[in-house]
């Protein structure tokens, strides 16, 4: 607290404030409006006065205006501050708790917000208590880094003193600005994302309930605090809220800290037994917030920061001689003199970084983790109190899974053949995940006109750009699918019971399991099994209440809101499990059980009760059916938060119901802690019995069983492939463990009336409204029909259901065989009228209704204008794309026919993630070019290099792909052909892995480093960023179009894929026109419209499709499927088997030959297209496309009627698609209209440009010399585009151009650097040095006047050579997390990494003169990396084993004499260009050495490199 | 699903024909089946496609769901194999044998190989049901009490009737002959399809509550009237049976016969019946010629080598296709393109564009047919194509290629123009019943007739088709049926729509 200044203030004010300590300091946002504001000052005061507290006075705090922005300006507050003494009750130190004054005040804001309502003030809009403590205040405020200190004299006055100082800007993107959410907060600042907000928000709210008074004055002072989480709050502000009931309630800050944000605990063995015990208790007490976070905390007297598990945010600190530490998200931020610095680090994954002011020094890790961890005997709570399931004593009789009357019930449960045979087969046989190929064409499940599942109307969130997803097989360490059930505690007691919870080590269980649970009689654990059924209405029609009889949508209501009583009542009970079941025979076995169903629970479903006593196998069940289980558990969960018991018990769901995981991730993220599925485990018994799951090579011959496996096999394969597909779900939204999950509720609804989700699915974007609960009724009421035939006998087999294949009788798919053949019929004759039928059939002019375009209508406004008049064809086709295929999902064939068709007509083809043969640059003798104009820069950078950069018109960057947003890829090793692994820099046969996040790009200003990145490497190009709609993308586009990317892509869910998971084809990312309108609308609000073009993809086919892109805001339209089937493909679906037998998808050479599709094919179906928008321009009254663009006031929704009652296209509301941005704007504001300003003027690199002319020109040799700063980014780039742009991949001969730089270089230094280029950077780096690195040379070491020993110090930052494809590096250091990421080519040499070193790596030499880091090398699936270890001061052999993920590399020793000089070499050029100490002592020692070294070598490139397949390697 | 790469391992292998000399000398059926094992080989050719052109509407009428029992196959599921096949098609041991398969022609494989033996493995499938007796009856859980009336027991009545009867109506399947069946009964010829195949389904049906009534001629032995007061709904299923005539000179000689006429009678004598002499049309020792080179035409040139006929020579008035898949119309769609059936291997000559002049007889005009048959006069005529439909377009006769030649016995087989009028139809004409100006019953989207409770499918209404699209339209109007006796259907009906005529231009 700044005493000196606001003594000072307060003296001027009138009024004296005591010592400091004895007062509080709120600061305040107070309306304008002054009548209010006098009011808010009134009920300050009375609040203040009601708790007991003086108000010692009031400043206004002096602003300066002039200083704001627009928006800024328009929302500002008037700022004023209050002053509170100390209560005499209130200790401060000695023998009282030091913390009762911030405790007081902590209650006395909230009281004061409470008082603040009362006047008559919004919080925060119109009043906002930014802090109030009497150790910390805040200045903040809708500003710029910059503005800051203008706007507030008080920051510029030298008597503004304090130890500490937490400042924070970044780059708002997931919230529209506003002032109270600026950051800081009042006990930290946040950079990253939380990604489980929703879950931990509803959590929290379910655990008021449950709060006691811990260390506050009683209750009563607790109920003031309710409610903890501001609803609507951004995740940093919710965040803080729950931080500040921790503190307040009596931990410590670091203990808070690591309670909302543990370590990777699950899977470190190396953790000490006290701080497993500390974070298991914890894992009890409360879900991890998870997400990308870099925090940095404050209470005063602590201050520091950590960050989460995954480590995704860069944060580098460092310590000088007098005592300053510095931390910043980068290095260089302050210049100090490398002579005062004695130690420079950064944080790390889940580590802590804790500075205590008063004790004047730096607390590591493990001293403040291993304090908090034991000053409770954690562990033995743990071990005394917690309950594993597999230790509960197993039940006398589990439900054995069985085949009676199987078809009926797989019938009652929706069931399709396709369940069967897509997902049970494969995921029983194998245990992996069922995977598919090109998009979903089928319709939105509220436009279908079949009994859909409830589960099809949500579609699964995902992270892009502000957050990453994550990679769950190559770094599972950090994941965990581990749940809790029973009853859980105070959050504010810390007591041995708050462990006594029963732990499931994954959330489904077998039946065996669920019989433990059901039978749970162990401490407080009582369960009871509720049945979720109902009784649909007789009769065919189920007749609708015309005889005064309930309808069924009455029925099932009622028996969904009978659940929820019973749950209640239960709970009250003291039942700590509840087991939602729909099994039809509830009531029987299990009656008189402990924890089964008590007959007088039955009372109110008299016809289960009835059908039940006649039946004695449970088999004729016409009058029951099951309530559907996502509505069950939904319906219960959100009942119990409403009543405040949730967090009393388990949720457990017992259903026929979930078979895939999107099933399970509904029910999860709904609430439930556990699902049993024993409808699957029932067929699962079958299949075994007739032999089913054979090895499907095995042919069929005289003995069927042959290659068969057993149940538990099947069983147990089941789930784990079930378990690791939920896995994946989590990780495409960047969430590692099962427990954040849960009740997270990450899906948004597409299709469902907005009442039913609020009451359901409560907090659950539905945007577009949609079926009820008459359609969830009535589909019911339909299976229970087929299930039950009146008549008929019932069908010996499932239906085919058409849902993944297209079936005559099965779902309807927008791509029809008629469809197709319409369309190859068309390109091939050139013939205008097979087109015609192909746009009809498509474009659902039949009345079917598949697609939301299909439900919009052109609507008249203006005069429609002759055809002449309209633009020309050819500024029609200049808008199209085809779509980012890669050459590897595609033939080489296909991906130049192409790419030479869109070349003739002007439009532009997408090289997709793969790179690019350097022959296409160059067109051929006919005039042709093969060239493909955009080039895609995806996760795997593959092929990715200066010149690949060099040679596009447009540089993409994909962050995700409508069919598998969230995810990345794998190109099998049998499809990288020698071709394939030329053009990706890799290994003929050795699969390729893309991650699935970008590991340059963990936020917002990460892209918009990459944005610049590829700017520098081709400053010709535009940027594209292709993103995926959800709900939100249009902020994600605001935020794309301020990192200065020129265009970005909207792609639909409907687009296609070489090979996806079937879950993420059909279940993530929503349809392109709810996230065009969202983005355009956004866009035009911000004003951002005018600088970026919009495209959208996703399933475009015709000319229709791309009037209504237009209209909804798009200017470029990309199209893929129906391009490749105007070259021949039929549809097959099987691009991922390499099978495709018309030679488009496979690199067979011998179907390659198949190939009949030629240019003109492309092109005239371009043409087709452009004649038809013209056409319909025309009709519309639009002489070219820009008028057009935004312009969704030209639309309407169709009048038509759908199938199913309830259900179809009138349920929906399309207004959100169809709000017109166009009043009082000037046509130019709703499209681009303005070349972004990318800020290359001000580049290093034109200085390096001038002094390398003579190199670039004539080869001569230029050497410099130049001083370097953090805000010098990506420097060496633009150099290199000049090289390659005249010398091509060969660039220069090595070390024609040298610079030497002196300082801390910002980010991505060295970035694409080309061939006859080396840098050296005396001093340090930042992150992402040498991204990309395409043959240049990097050499990096302190100066040596630095007070620090190099090797125990970082150097470089994290995501060093992300990409690299060639060159070499030397670096006198450690360097951070990710070191030498998907290297495919470069040389290395370095002193110490961090985590996942080496990781997808494919090709290059990496030697690690030092210690790595945890993960090292995982997904490595080519090149070598050495360690040293067992020297003296290095990680010992075994422990640097450890360390090595296992899974695709072996441990060696250094063997064959070549390769011992080739490290030799390397060591020794590292020593000559760094004078590294390290370097001289293995070399002088080089005998004794050369067995220290740990060779880490891919098993598959050892095997590739043996069979010479590896002769191109270089 | 499928063997992912059996289309590169293994090649095509049809349904096998018994060699020429051994089939042409008995009449039992000439094409066999293959060793389970080879069958399943064919099965993991199947691509498992996204979309099945083959179950397309131009591939199957039925929808059948070739690529999954295709499968089982391959995996040795035959037994669920015969249900998923049984689920689309209440015959599939009929059209495994007589239907031309346009399934592999929509074949996806038939792009650029040989397509998936579909047929091989349809038969294949339906025979081992039968011999391991899978094939039961599968009568309906409850009895509506409605009565409804087939009339005809061709693949439509026979289809109609049994989804019917599964139905839970009290189904009465009318038929003049003495054996259900019609034209597959009648019409087909015993070395192309066994007739103990539809006695099989006979009893089938039977035991699912349908009542047979055979020799019951409606129209003549019942009036038509007494259907449509006595019973709940009436479905039409009569087929198509007035033959196309060719009114030239010397059309009545003896010796000049419809080719109907010729196959029954060879048919019946094969179930053991006694046929007239005086009635008897026989190709023995006979030069024969056949007009039309349709199916039809191929039965009866088989059937003329069988008995014994001197020679036979095929005309044709249209050109001679290629031998191979021309441009138009493009796969997927059925190809025009030389079909040689296993007749036209086993002898006789064919020509094509030859159209007949006049039939030249013995003189004797004063018998009482006016002389009996002894040769005809043709020309060979000229063909052009229409440009805007690609449809051939006979341009002139050839006068120099007028020929004569000596024969004893003319079939026509000339294909069907309507059904036939007098009777039945006649009879309901008077109370209100529309026909087309074609002379097919007209229906509605429903297969509702102009009459109230009458409905009508198959060729009665479509005009001449293939065996499949008479099951298929079987199965859609007991749908129709069933929704207008009860209000509401769940009786699997298949596509309800027909592939859209495709021929060039688009049109």
């Amino acid at each position: 607290m700044p005493h000196e200044l606001l003594g000072a203030a307060a003296r001027a004010e009138g009024f004296r404030l005591p010592e400091p300590g004895e007062y509080g300091v709120a600061m305040l946002f107070l309306p304008r409006d002054e009548e209010l504001r006098a009011a808010c000052e009134e009920a300050f005061g009375r609040a203040v006065a009601a708790r007991g507290h003086d108000l010692l006075g009031w400043r206004t705090v002096p602003v300066d205006g002039d200083a704001l922005g627009r928006i800024a300006r328009e929302q500002e507050p008037v700022i004023r501050q209050a002053f509170i003494g100390r209560r005499s009750g209130d200790a401060l130190g000695g023998s009282g708790d030091p913390n009762a004054f911030e405790r007081a005040l902590y209650v006395t804001r909230k009281a004061v917000e409470r008082a603040l309502v009362a006047a008559g003030a919004r919080i925060p809009e119109d009043a906002y208590v930014v802090s109030l403590s009497s150790r910390t205040l805040i200045y903040k405020g809708l500003l710029l880094a910059w503005q800051l200190p203008r706007y507030f004299p008080d920051l510029m006055d030298t008597r503004m003193r304090s130890a500490l100082a937490l400042v924070h800007q970044r780059f708002s993107t997931n919230t529209l600005p506003e002032w109270n959410l600026a950051q800081p907060f009042r006990y930290l600042a946040h950079n990253g994302e939380i990604n489980t907000l929703q879950g931990n928000a509803n959590w929290m709210r379910a655990r008021e309930a449950l709060l006691g008074g811990g260390a506050f004055d009683g209750p009563g002072d607790v109920d003031l605090l309710k409610p903890i989480v501001r609803a609507g709050a951004s995740d940093s502000a919710c965040f803080d809220n729950v931080l500040e009931l921790l503190i307040q309630g009596g931990r410590s800050l670091p203990h808070a800290i690591m309670m909302m944000i543990p370590e990777a605990w699950e899977r470190d063995p190396r953790m000490s037994a006290a701080l497993r015990g500390f974070y298991e208790y914890h894992a009890m007490l409360m879900e991890p917030w998870d997400g990308p976070a870099s925090i940095a905390f404050t209470d005063g007297r602590t201050i520091g920061a950590t960050l989460d598990r995954n480590g995704l945010r860069p944060s580098r600190y460092v310590v000088t001689k007098n005592g300053l530490v510095v931390m910043a998200s980068e290095v260089g931020v302050l210049d100090l003199p490398a002579s005062h610095i004695v130690r420079k680090g950064r944080l790390q994954p889940g580590r802590l970084f804790v500075a205590d002011l008063a004790e004047h020094r730096i607390l590591g890790d493990a001293e403040v983790k291993e304090a908090i961890a034991t000053s409770k005997p954690y562990t033995r709570w743990v071990d005394e109190q917690k309950v594993r399931l597999e230790e509960l004593p197993a039940p006398e009789e589990a439900r054995k899974p069985g085949r009676d009357n199987l078809i009926r019930l797989e019938r009652l449960f929706g069931y399709t053949r396709e369940d069967e045979t897509v997902f049970l087969t494969p995921m029983a046989r194998t245990g992996k995940e069922p995977i598919g190929a090109m998009g979903d064409d089928t319709p939105l499940a509220v436009l279908s006109r079949r009994p859909r599942l409830l589960y099809d109307s949500f579609k699964q969130h995902f992270a892009q750009v502000s957050n990453p997803p994550i990679d769950a097989i190559r770094e599972e360490l950090v994941t965990s699918l581990v749940t809790m059930v029973g009853a859980e505690g105070d959050l504010l007691d810390e007591t041995p019971e708050q462990a006594h919870l029963l732990e499931l080590p994954h959330p489904i269980l077998t039946n065996s399991q669920l019989a433990k649970l059901r039978e749970v009689e162990s401490g407080s654990f009582r369960s009871i099994t509720l049945p979720a059924l109902w009784t649909p209405p007789d009769g065919p029609d189920g007749p609708d209440g015309a005889d005064g009889a309930p309808s069924a949508v009455e029925v099932l209501e009622a028996a969904v809101e009978e659940l929820c009583r019973r749950a209640e009542a239960a709970v009250r009970d003291g039942r700590t499990v509840l087991i939602l079941s729909d099994r039809l025979s509830l009531g029987q076995s299990e009656a008189g059980t402990p924890g089964g169903v008590e007959r007088a629970a039955l009372a109110p479903i008299p016809a289960l009760l009835a059908t039940e006593a006649g039946t004695p196998g449970g088999v004729e069940r016409a009058a029951l059916a099951p309530i559907p289980a996502l509505l069950a558990t939904g319906a219960v969960h959100h009942h119990l938060i409403r009543a405040g018991l949730r967090k009393r018990c388990g949720l457990v769901v017992e259903s026929g119901e979930p078979r895939e995981s999107h099933h399970f991730a509904l029910l999860l993220g709904y609430g439930a802690h556990a699902v049993n599925p024993y409808l699957v485990f029932d067929i699962l018994v079958e299949m075994v019995d007739d032999c089913r799951l054979r090895d499907p090579e095995d042919p069929a011959g005289p003995d069927r069983s042959s290659g068969a496996i057993d149940y538990t096999t099947a069983r147990d394969n089941y789930i784990r492939a079930a378990s690791k597909s939920l896995l994946k779900v989590l990780s495409k939204m960047g969430i590692s463990t099962l427990q954040s999950y849960h009740g997270a509720q990450i899906f948004e609804a597409i299709g469902l009336d907005r009442e039913l989700v609020a009451r359901y699915f409560t907090g659950t974007p539905s945007n577009l409204g949609g079926a009820g609960l008459e359609a969830i009724a009535e589909a019911s009421l339909h299976r229970h029909r087929s299930a039950h035939p009146e008549r008929y006998a019932p069908p010996p087999r499932l239906d085919s259901g058409g849902e993944y294949a297209w079936r005559a009788e099965g779902e309807e798919h927008v791509w029809t065989p008629l469809a197709i053949a319409y369309l190859q019929k068309a390109v091939r004759e050139d013939d205008a009228q097979a087109y015609a039928r192909f746009a009809d059939a498509v474009a659902e002019a039949d009345g079917r209704r598949l697609t939301l375009r299909g439900l919009l209508a052109f609507k008249d406004g203006r005069r429609p204008v002759p055809l002449e008049e309209v633009e020309p064809e050819e500024a029609i086709l200049a808008r199209f794309k085809t779509g980012a295929m890669s050459l590897g999902s595609i033939s080489a064939e296909t991906h130049e026919t192409l790419a030479i068709a869109m070349n003739r007509l002007g439009g532009r083809s997408n090289t997709g993630e793969g790179g690019e043969d350097e022959r296409r640059f160059t067109p051929d003798a006919s005039g042709d070019s093969r060239r493909s104009s955009i080039k895609q820069v995806a996760s795997g950078r593959f092929g990715v290099t200066a010149t690949y950069l060099a040679n596009a018109d447009e540089i993409q960057i994909k962050m995700a792909q409508g069919a598998k947003p969230g995810e990345g890829g794998q190109l099998p090793g049998p499809k990288v052909s020698v071709e394939i692994a030329a053009v990706r820099h890799s290994t003929p046969g050795v699969g390729l892995i893309s991650p699935p996040p970008h590991h340059d790009i963990y936020s917002i200003e990460d892209l918009a480093q990459l944005i610049f990145d590829l700017k520098n490497a081709n400053p010709r190009a535009r940027i594209n960023v292709k993103l995926v709609a959800r709900a939100g993308v249009g902020t994600i586009a605001a935020g794309v179009a301020k990192g200065h990317a020129d265009v970005v892509l909207i792609a639909g869910d409907s687009g296609g894929t070489g090979a996806s998971p079937w879950s993420s084809i059909k279940h993530a990312g929503i349809p392109w026109e709810i996230g065009l309108a969202e983005t355009h609308q956004v866009l035009v609000d911000t004003g951002l419209r005018s600088r970026i073009v919009v495209e959208t993809d996703g399933g475009l086919k015709t000319g229709r499709d791309v009037v209504v892109a237009a209209l909804l805001g798009a200017e470029e339209f990309g199209f893929s499927t129906a391009p490749l089937i105007s070259l021949g493909c039929i549809y097959l679906r099987k691009c991922h088997l390499n099978t495709c037998s018309v030679g488009i998808a496979t690199q067979r050479s011998e179907l390659r030959k198949k190939f009949a599709g030629r240019p003109e094919h492309v092109e005239r179906y371009f043409r087709f297209i452009a004649r038809e928008v013209r056409e319909l321009m025309a009709g519309l009254g639009f002489r070219n496309l820009d008028e057009m663009i935004g312009r969704a006031d030209r639309l309407e929704a169709f009048a038509g009627d759908g199938g199913l009652p309830g259900q179809g296209p009138e349920t929906l509301d399309l207004s959100p698609l169809l709000a017109s941005r166009r009043k009082e704007l000037a046509p130019t504001d709703l499209y681009c209209t303005i070349p972004q300003h990318h800020g290359l003027d001000g580049q290093l690199d034109h200085e390096l440009i001038r002094m390398a002319l003579p190199a670039i020109e004539d080869g001569l040799p230029v050497t410099g010399e130049l001083p370097i700063r953090n805000a010098h980014r990506t420097v060496g780039t633009m150099l290199s585009h000049e090289i390659v742009r005249r010398h091509g991949s060969a660039g220069l001969p090595p070390g024609t151009i040298h610079f030497r730089f002196r300082g801390s270089a910002g980010q991505s230094f060295g970035a694409f650097l080309a061939r006859g280029v080396r840098l050296d950077l005396q001093g340090d780096a930042n992150d992402y040095l040498g991204k990309g690195l395409s043959g240049g040379e990097l050499v990096l070491y302190p100066p040596p006047e630095a007070g620090f020993v190099a090797e125990e110090n970082i150097i470089a930052g994290n995501v060093s050579f992300y990409g690299a494809t060639g060159g070499a590096a030397y670096l006198r250091g450690m360097a951070g997390e990710r070191f030498c990421v998907r290297n495919s080519g470069l040389s290395a040499v370095v002193e110490g990494v961090g985590d996942h070193g080496c990781e997808y790596m494919t090709g290059g030499r990496v030697v690690v003169l030092g210690a790595i880091g945890r993960n090292f090398a995982a997904g490595m699936s080519g090149g070598i990396a050495y360690v040293l270890a067992d020297a003296a001061g290095h990680q010992s052999r075994e422990d640097a084993a450890r360390l090595v993920n296992p899974e695709m590399v072996e441990l060696e020793t250094l063997g064959e004499e070549s390769e011992i000089e080739e490290i030799r070499q390397m060591i020794a050029a590292h020593r000559e260009r760094t004078g590294s100490t390290v370097a001289a002592g293995v070399l002088d020692e080089w005998t004794q050495a050369v067995p220290r070294f740990l060779k880490v070598m891919p098993v598959d490139y050892k095997e590739a490199l043996a069979t010479g397949s590896a002769h191109r390697e270089e | 699903m499928g063997k992912p790469t059996g289309f590169l391992e293994y090649a095509r292998r049809g349904i096998p024909a018994r060699p020429r000399d051994e089939r042409k000398a008995d009449w039992r059926e000439v094409y066999t089946g293959r060793p389970a094992g080879e069958v399943a080989t064919q099965g993991a050719r199947c691509m498992d496609c996204g979309i099945p052109f083959c179950q397309s509407p131009a591939g199957c009428p039925l929808g059948n769901l070739i690529p999954e029992w295709n499968d089982l196959v391959y995996r040795g599921d035959w037994r669920e194999a015969i249900d998923r096949l049984h689920a689309t098609n209440n015959f599939p041991e009929i059209t495994g044998r007589v239907c031309p398969a346009p399934c592999e022609e929509a074949c996806t494989l038939n792009v650029n190989e040989d397509p998936v033996s579909i047929k091989l493995l349809e038969r294949s499938i339906a025979d081992r049901a039968f011999a391991e007796k899978w094939v039961v009856p599968r009568p309906a859980r409850t009895r509506t009490g409605r009565r409804v009336a087939v009339v005809g027991s061709g693949p439509a009545g026979m289809a109609g009737a049994q989804q019917l009867a599964r139905g839970g109506h009290d189904v009465t399947l009318f038929e003049r002959a003495d054996r259900i069946g019609g034209l597959l009964r009648y019409g087909i010829p015993d070395f192309k399809m066994d007739k103990g195949v539809l006695d099989r389904r006979a009893e089938q049906m039977e035991a699912e509550g349908v009542t047979l009534r055979t020799g019951c001629h409606v129209g003549v032995d019942v009036p038509a009237r007494e259907l449509v007061d006595g019973f709940d709904a009436v479905l039409l299923a009569c087929g198509c049976e007035e033959p196309r005539d060719l009114p030239i000179e010397g059309r009545e000689l003896a010796g000049v016969h419809f080719a109907l006429d010729f196959l029954i009678q060879q048919n019946r004598r094969l179930a053991g019946d006694v046929i007239d002499p005086a009635e008897e049309i026989l190709a023995t020792g006979k030069r024969v010629v056949v007009l039309g080179g349709g199916d039809t035409g191929s039965d009866c040139v088989g059937t003329s080598l069988r008995q014994g006929a001197a020679s036979v020579l095929n005309l044709e008035l249209l050109p001679k296709p290629p031998e191979t898949r021309g441009p138009q119309p493009p796969w997927p769609w059925w190809p025009d393109k030389l079909i040689t059936s296993h007749a036209h291997e086993e002898g006789g000559v064919r020509r094509w564009s030859v159209m007949t002049k006049r039939f030249l007889g013995d003189g004797d005009r004063e018998s009482a047919s006016g002389g009996r048959l002894r040769g005809l006069e043709a020309v060979e005529v000229a063909w052009g194509r229409d440009p805007e439909t690609g449809r051939p377009v006979m341009q002139e006769e050839i006068e120099e290629t007028r020929f004569t030649l000596e024969c004893d016995l003319v079939i026509f087989a000339l294909g069907y123009v309507h059904p036939v009028r007098e009777g039945l139809l006649a009879q309901l004409e008077t109370q209100g019943l529309h026909l087309t100006g074609r002379g097919h019953v007209a229906t509605g989207r429903a297969w509702q007739t102009s009459l109230d409770k009458v409905f009508c499918a198959g060729d009665m209404t479509r005009g001449q088709s293939l065996v499949v699209h008479a099951i298929a339209d079987g199965r859609r109007a007991a749908r129709a049926v069933d929704e207008y006796l009860m209000g509401a259907s769940e009786l699997p009906a298949g596509p309800a729509r027909d592939l859209p005529d495709m021929l060039a231009g688009g049109g």
